[in-house]
């Protein structure tokens, strides 16, 4: 009983935090005036954007937003790739070499697009100014861009001007995450774990061997890595780790950090557009549905292995730390693949297969919650499409919060819907087609098709997770997935900013009788459906050649 | 109110279908399906496929099938040539479902074909005789006639073309485009009788016209290629919702092409013919093969209430309309004020003033004037002089009165009380006290009030009652449950209009008006980011035509008015705008009705088809239906997506039905017949299918 009320505990927790941070979002973006921050936070953003030389104006429109995102990521992507690939010995006091231009290449995309897929073992491939000062900056970095985005295409919804992306990116560090993941370290540190730049210990075993234990600046990377739904750990077992995790407290405050920002970043939708009601429906909605899927893993994990229930009985502990349990491992594998964060507390590999198709659908999806302001916007997008596929219905022309849906919405929605097909299904396609020779894939069968298919719906999703189980830092898995994790993240983005850029300008509707109202149970229950229909009716077919087949199979 | 039979004064259908008036060239139905039938196979050819992605992607599947069937072993793929009768099975279940989309398709345009066809032989040619501008007349053949050629026509003729009466009077038999057998009076100088329409036929007298439209260009002309859909083209929501269709079909094609290397991993073949069936079941080909004959069949609907829309954009707008901007007279009351009451003022008795207006009145025609004669008549009241040598005087908008004078000189006059109280003042006489008194009196009881008076001394008003159109209330409640506000134009006085306002039940209205006040109107309600639909049939009206969302002018209006418009109605009934906007509503809901439809139908596919294609990797147990067999899984769920499409065929012509409700109660309903109706009857559908090919024994 107890994990299940854990797990109902968080996400409560998790709805109720998300209206006093939406407040707090709200204000950020919509530059309203925070007594208790301005006088300190004001002049520092200030002298910040005149050091980049940008006097904050609004952007003029979508490709005046667009431009300095795409500066600002490549040059925190270059100098990120140089720094990775070279390793320079003042970064490096342990003298790990620098990564082959290939794995560099994926580590730095991976971690610029807030994915934070990892094809290495961190704390035997970087040194801990490496960690610190390339991977912790760009998970900052990343997340920040990424909220910037989602307040650009929720002001535009709104009709307000997309705003500044320097302003936007300056505002969500100094504002959210910075004070955000402070505070969250301070805790950390408090539960036990490291913050230090001292070298490693090495310490003799219980059984008399010597073994190397690696320390590093872990508490604030592991506050970013969680808030900022970043998920790449300072170590290989990421959150397994005890140094990352170490007991039942920091469990559940990470999982809830997981679901902070995007939930109230849903709020904080609901107060830009004037309507709280729409927001709060849509963060029910989100909620329900998380918590459907973490029903079925839970029950999943904890009802054990239907193959081997002739022999044992009990929950499915394989690849799972006994400090968290199997039903509260499987709570926070959902909630990761929901939100786009991607740590995980024991192996998704060893999951049952129930638990991976909740986690597949997550990433297919990538609304539950979602991605750093991506998941609102995405949930946005969702709905444009729900309404006009079933706002026809009224005998109008579809409108969404006060403006008409026609073709360039449309356009610019059913590109998100190409996204997945295109940087997931084709690349695991041609994966399979070569499966002996660039596969190596460690499982036959079902399982394996899993395994492909869920590390490019990762990357794609800018998740990170992995299932695992893949020979995955080869050359074709490095660069594949690199173009997964570009398509899946500037796509997506360019799209969303020219969809709310174009709704931004034009003429507001009033609404009235004959108008679909949004926020009501009626409509949002619509979208729980079109959600199912359009993010999962697609990818039903390598669903049910995957987990299901597997499913299927373990039972017999 | 008379209680006439709301039937009678008020159909729901203005003067019916048009399919279904005397005299109205019938369109010829016989063989329309036949015809249909055969365009069906012609639209086969690729080059007009292509236009339409989704059905493009079935006629490549079908190309595919047809290959496997000819040689089974083409693809490699494992398929036995047994599988020889089940290719041609699918080949030909694809086959029938192109056919079935064009045979929609056809038969949307054959109707609108043959009633072009209908039009056209009022067409006929004809000689016209053409007046030189140097003098003098020649015979030239009406095809040749050019905007501004001066023609003469005379009892018996059928007049060449599109034009404006510049000189004379003549009775016009306009059956041919209104199917009103009632000759219409032509006239010069009138600003609403003096334009014609070319291929109706002059009855009496002669008409000198001067040609306002180039050849083909004129009236029926466009009435013609708009019913044949020559110029259709897409409307802003259609070419929006072929985008979206066209990326989910992308997507599909997508996630059943990824398919065969996954299948492979598992050892399982998978047969291109299966392949082709699941992309096909999955891409949304119930609307895509109806998409279009939904258009047809929107523009089809509004002809068919006589109205000739400019584009199927406008007829979409319709749909969109936020406000309606009316005229009281003729739309919300009928055309005719009578006379009710007269109300003596000054000391004078009722007879007296009776007597006056029956003197004021007995020159005119109008039929407030002949009601006014009537009342008077009723009380008792006998002209004081003798007709044939007193002298009549015609209304005018400028003194805003008319009247006689009589044989000694005395001036009888009725009119606007403003008007005659400046009358009586400029000789010499006093307005009595209690004429406002009176005024406001009939005001309230939502009549006009007109003043009578006799030289200097007005004796008192004549009321005049307005009838409100029986059942305008009702439609008006519906309008409102729909979202749409009602704005009345009027020029009667505030007190008349606010009483009118509130018996019929607009929600706005605007007294004393002028034709620019309806700009103004419009404009304000724009600046607010509403649609405005507006009638109007003067010159004076051409402005606020244009500058509405959805214009339509009365066909007795003037050339300027049916040009500045974006729809005109033939009947000239300016009710009909509530049906156009319910028509423009039907259309949107029976597109988004199919598409919800279609994308439902999805699920059951997918039960049908994927436990069939990967049986041999354990997907046995998602076979809910409990299919015969994997072949006759897959052979039934496309039997069903072929079959769909001529059963909708008729909603899709029809249009769904619609019904004023409130837009939350329009998506309930139309979610639980079209969304969970979609997502079951496949299930229903495909076993009973599957049910029927074992009872066949078909494989």
């Amino acid at each position: 009983m107890l994990p299940w009320f854990l797990a109902a505990l968080t996400l409560t927790v998790a709805v109720l935090t998300a209206f006093p941070l939406g407040r707090h979002l709200w204000q950020v973006f919509d530059d309203r005036p925070q007594p208790a921050w301005d006088p300190w936070l004001l002049p520092l953003e200030t002298a910040l954007l005149r050091w980049i030389g940008d006097r904050g104006q609004p952007a003029a429109n979508a490709w005046a937003y667009l431009q300095p995102l795409l500066v600002a990521n490549a040059c925190f992507g270059g100098l990120a790739y140089v720094l990775l690939a070279f390793q320079p010995a003042w970064l490096n006091p342990l003298g790990w070499p620098g990564l082959r231009w290939d794995l560099a290449l994926h580590t730095t995309l991976s971690f610029l697009t807030n994915t934070d897929q990892q094809h290495l073992v961190p704390e035997q491939s970087l040194g801990s100014f490496v960690q610190l000062g390339v991977i912790q900056f760009l998970m900052f970095v990343s997340a920040a861009s990424g909220l910037a985005v989602g307040f650009a295409v929720i002001r535009g919804l709104c009709g307000l001007p997309l705003g500044n992306f320097h302003r936007q990116l300056v505002r969500s560090l100094t504002r959210v995450l910075i004070p955000g993941s402070l505070l969250l370290a301070l805790l950390l540190l408090f539960c036990g774990v490291p913050m230090t730049l001292a070298d490693p210990l090495r310490i003799t075993t219980l059984e008399g061997g010597s073994q190397l234990l690696i320390r590093g600046p872990v508490a604030l990377f592991e506050a970013i890595k969680q808030l900022g739904e970043n998920g790449g750990g300072f170590y290989g077992a990421n959150s397994a780790h005890p140094f990352e995790n170490p007991n039942g407290l920091t469990n559940l405050v990470s999982t809830w950090a997981m679901v902070a920002i995007p939930a109230a970043s849903i709020d904080a939708f609901g107060r830009f557009l004037g309507n709280r009601r729409q927001s709060t429906l849509l963060l029910l909605l989100v909620t329900a549905l998380i918590a459907v899927g973490a029903a079925v893993a839970m029950a999943a994990e904890q009802g054990g292995n239907p193959a081997l229930a002739a022999w044992l009985s009990g929950p499915n502990l394989e690849g799972k730390e006994l400090r968290f349990g199997a039903g509260l491992t499987a709570f926070w594998a959902v909630l990761s693949t929901g939100s786009m964060t991607g740590a995980v507390n024991g192996a998704m590999d060893s999951m049952l297969p129930l638990s991976n198709l909740v986690a597949l659908f997550n990433l297919f999806l990538q609304v539950l919650f979602g991605g750093q302001g991506i998941g609102i916007a995405y949930l946005l997008v969702f709905m444009v499409l729900a309404v006009f596929l079933t706002g026809l219905m009224v005998g109008r022309t579809p409108e969404f919060l006060g403006r008409k849906v026609e073709k360039a919405e449309v356009v610019w929605s059913s590109l998100i819907l190409l996204i997945h097909p295109v940087f997931v299904l084709l690349p695991a396609a041609l994966t399979m087609a070569g499966a002996t020779d660039l596969a190596g894939i460690s499982n036959p069968g079902p399982h394996g098709i899993s395994q492909v298919v869920y590390e490019y719906a990762s990357a794609t999703a800018n998740n990170g997770s992995g299932m695992e189980g893949l020979g995955d830092g080869s050359l074709w898995w490095n660069l594949s997935a690199s173009l997964s994790l570009v398509g899946g993240r500037y796509l997506p983005i360019a799209a969303l900013v020219l969809l709310a850029d174009g709704y931004a300008r034009k003429p507001a509707l009033p609404p009235g009788p004959g108008t679909l109202a949004t926020d009501t149970t009626l409509f949002t229950g619509v979208l729980a459906v079109v959600l199912l229909i359009l993010g999962a009716l697609t990818f039903f077919p390598v669903l049910a050649l995957g987990p299901i087949a597997d499913a299927l199979v373990l039972a017999g | 109110m008379t209680s006439l039979p709301a039937r009678t004064l008020f159909p729901r259908m203005p003067r019916g279908r048009r399919d279904q008036r005397r005299y109205t060239p019938r369109p010829r139905q016989k063989g329309l399906v036949r015809r249909a039938a055969l365009q069906a196979f012609v639209k086969l050819d690729p080059r007009t496929v292509v236009a339409n992605p989704v059905m493009f992607v079935v006629w490549c599947g079908t190309v595919v099938c047809l290959l496997a069937t000819v040689r089974p072993d083409l693809f490699g793929d494992g398929a036995e040539a047994s599988g020889r009768l089940f290719n041609a099975l699918v080949s030909l279940t694809l086959l029938a479902t192109l056919l079935f989309a064009n045979f929609a398709e056809a038969l949307a345009e054959g109707r609108g074909k043959a009633q072009a066809d209908a039009l056209r032989r009022t067409q006929a040619r004809t000689q016209a005789r053409l007046l030189d501008p140097a003098g003098g007349e020649r015979l030239v053949d009406s095809s040749t006639l050019h905007k501004g050629d001066v023609v003469m026509v005379s009892a018996g003729d059928t007049i060449p073309a599109d034009g404006e009466v510049i000189e004379g009077v003549a009775s016009v038999d306009e059956s041919a485009i209104t199917g009103e057998s009632a000759p219409v009076l032509k006239e010069a100088g009138s600003d609403v009788a003096s334009s014609v329409t070319g291929g109706t036929r002059i009855l009496s007298d002669q008409l000198t016209i001067r040609i306002s439209a180039d050849p083909g260009k004129g009236f029926i002309d466009r009435m013609i290629a708009l019913v044949e859909g020559a110029e259709r083209t897409k409307t802003p929501n259609e070419i929006a919702l072929t985008v979206l269709l066209a990326v989910l079909t992308q997507v599909f094609l997508i996630a059943v092409a990824t398919l065969p290397p996954m299948a492979a991993y598992l050892e399982e073949p998978t047969p291109v013919v299966t392949l082709v069936a699941l992309l096909v079941a999955l891409i949304p080909t119930t609307i895509g093969g109806l998409l279009s004959a939904i258009g047809i069949a929107g523009m089809d609907r509004v002809a068919q209430f006589n109205v000739i829309a400019t584009s199927g954009r406008a007829v979409e707008a319709c749909g969109d309309i936020n406000t309606l901007v009316l005229d009281k007279t003729g739309t919300i009351t009928l055309g005719n004020r009578l006379a009710e009451e007269f109300l003596a003022v000054g000391g004078h008795r009722e007879a007296e003033l009776a007597e006056v207006a029956l003197a004021a009145s007995c020159f005119d025609q109008t039929p407030e004037g002949k009601s006014i004669v009537r009342l008077a008549e009723q009380r008792g009241a006998v002209l004081p002089f003798a007709v044939e040598r007193a002298t009549g005087l015609d209304f005018s908008a400028r003194t805003r009165m008319s009247g006689s004078d009589d044989p000694a000189g005395i001036e009888f006059r009725k009119g606007a009380v403003d008007a005659i109280k400046g009358f009586v003042r400029s000789r010499g006489g006093t307005v009595p006290d209690d004429l406002d008194g009176a005024y406001e009196q009939v005001s309230r009881l939502g009549g006009t009030p007109l003043a009578a008076c006799r030289g200097n001394d007005i004796l008192g008003v004549i009321y005049l009652k307005d009838i409100i159109k029986p059942g305008i209330r009702e439609r008006f409640d519906q309008l409102r449950r729909m979202g749409i506000r009602t704005v009345m134009l009027t020029g009667d006085n505030p007190i008349t209009a606010g009483v009118i306002a509130r018996e019929a039940g607009v929600d706005d209205f605007i007294a004393e008006a002028t034709p620019e006040d309806k700009i103004a109107v419009i404009d304000r309600e724009q600046k607010l980011g509403k649609l405005v639909a507006m009638t109007g049939d003067g010159s004076n009206d051409a402005p606020a035509l244009a500058q509405a969302n959805v214009g339509v002018a009365m066909n007795s209006g003037t050339q300027a008015a049916k040009e500045a418009a974006n729809m005109v109605d033939l009947d000239s009934d300016p009710t009909k705008l509530i049906d156009i906007v319910t028509i423009g509503k039907q259309l949107l809901i029976t597109r988004g009705a199919l598409t919800t439809f279609s994308l439902a139908n999805d699920v059951a596919k997918y039960f049908a088809i994927l436990p069939a294609l990967f049986a041999g990797v354990g997907l046995g147990p998602l076979n809910l239906m409990g299919l015969a067999s994997p072949q006759s899984a897959i052979l039934s769920a496309m039997v069903f997506n072929a079959l769909i499409i001529p059963a909708l065929v008729p909603l899709a012509l029809k249009g769904v039905e619609f019904r004023p409700l409130s837009a939350d109660q329009l998506l309930r309903r139309n979610l639980l017949l079209y969304g969970l109706g979609g997502v079951i009857s496949p299930f229903v559908g495909i076993k009973a299918i599957d049910l029927a090919i074992g009872a066949l024994g078909l494989l």
